[in-house]
């Protein structure tokens, strides 16, 4: 039985140390970086929602060959995005250009959140002018006291609007 | 006035099932061409049955025609063909063709099997020239005017509709 591990040990032992790094990608890894970094930005358009980086599609590969050729060519980064949306448009573009297409996709969702922020406070404001006797009784506590005089009249004075 | 305040969480919901409601009937796949409008980019290509033979962008210069990109590895590029063979035999439009990312014997084969459209098939072998069109999905097909400008861009494989309401209507127009 020990005999039978230590040979199963070393079989494994042995696989794995015949097992190689993966080759680089890239004969100049400097260059490889720049390129994935830029391909990131892109968005491939055969499977929208990967970027060209992440993507297997064939135009992916191709558009990353692309990126490598002008890296090489000494183009600089902003000559290849304007490359690309020359050819496929902004919607290639992860970061979305600010204009005034784009105003809504900007700031509609922050507007949205300080909208519904505002409304959280009014709600909330009001909620606390409110006297407690407005508000449905916990089932678990002690029936509230008698109203007041005062929250009496805030009572029917609120009933008025 | 406030007694329709109850009626603000209706209206917001009626609003984003509008906006959803649209959204339905877009197309994700359909991006619009920044091409459009512009110059058709240059490109200078064999011909798919002869490479001795090349076609260039200026050849092409004072008449409106239809670029068509296919492949014969490209399943909806089958679907549209019989309407582009219908569509040269109607001579609505000299049709050149883009096989793109093809092998030449496939790309021959299949126009042999099923018919050529094409007045020349010009031959994209790595396709450069398709991602200088912004080619993304084959089948497309552009429309290009006597000045060289693209002013027409159909994504997806053409049907009947597409032809009628759109391509021959403008073809006339930019013809006429």
């Amino acid at each position: 039985m020990a005999r039978w591990i230590v040979i199963l040990t070393l079989a494994l032992l042995a696989g794995w140390t015949q097992a190689k790094e993966a080759a680089p990608a890239a004969e100049d890894p400097v260059l490889e970086a720049r390129m994935l970094r830029i391909a990131t930005e892109l968005r491939c358009l055969v499977c929208q929602n990967q970027t060209i980086a992440d993507s297997h599609a064939e135009l992916a590969v191709d558009l990353r060959n692309q990126v490598k050729e002008m890296l090489k060519r000494g183009d600089s980064d902003q000559m290849i995005i304007d490359y690309m949306t020359a050819r496929y448009g902004d919607f290639v573009l992860y970061r979305p250009p600010l204009k005034g297409t784009t105003l809504v996709l900007w700031f509609g969702p922050g507007l949205l959140l300080i909208g519904g922020l505002f409304t959280l406070f009014l709600v909330l404001r009001r909620r606390s002018r409110l006297s407690p006797d407005q508000f449905e009784a916990d089932p678990d506590e002690e029936p509230p006291a008698a109203p007041s005089e005062t929250t009496r009249s805030t009572l029917t004075a609120s009933r008025h609007d | 006035m406030k007694k329709l305040k109850f009626l603000l969480p209706l209206g917001i919901f009626l609003a984003l099932a509008a906006f959803l409601l649209i959204g339905l009937g877009l197309n994700p796949r359909e991006v619009p061409s920044p091409l459009i409008g512009k110059p058709a980019p240059a490109f200078d290509l064999p011909r798919l049955d002869d490479p001795a033979q090349r076609v260039r962008r200026e050849d092409l210069l004072g008449k409106v025609w239809m670029l068509n990109v296919w492949a014969s590895w490209c399943a909806a590029c089958r679907d549209e063909h019989p309407l582009l063979v219908e569509m040269a035999a109607r001579k609505i439009v000299p049709i050149y063709g883009l096989d793109y990312k093809d092998t030449r014997a496939a790309g021959q084969q299949t126009l042999a099997r099923f018919g050529d459209p094409y007045v020349a098939s010009l031959f994209d072998a790595d396709g450069r020239v398709g991602i200088d069109w912004g080619v993304y999905g084959v089948p497309e097909t552009f429309i290009i005017d006597r000045q060289g400008v693209i002013r027409m861009k159909h994504i997806g494989p053409l049907t009947p509709d597409v032809i009628r309401d759109k391509i021959e209507p403008l073809v006339r127009q930019l013809n006429g």
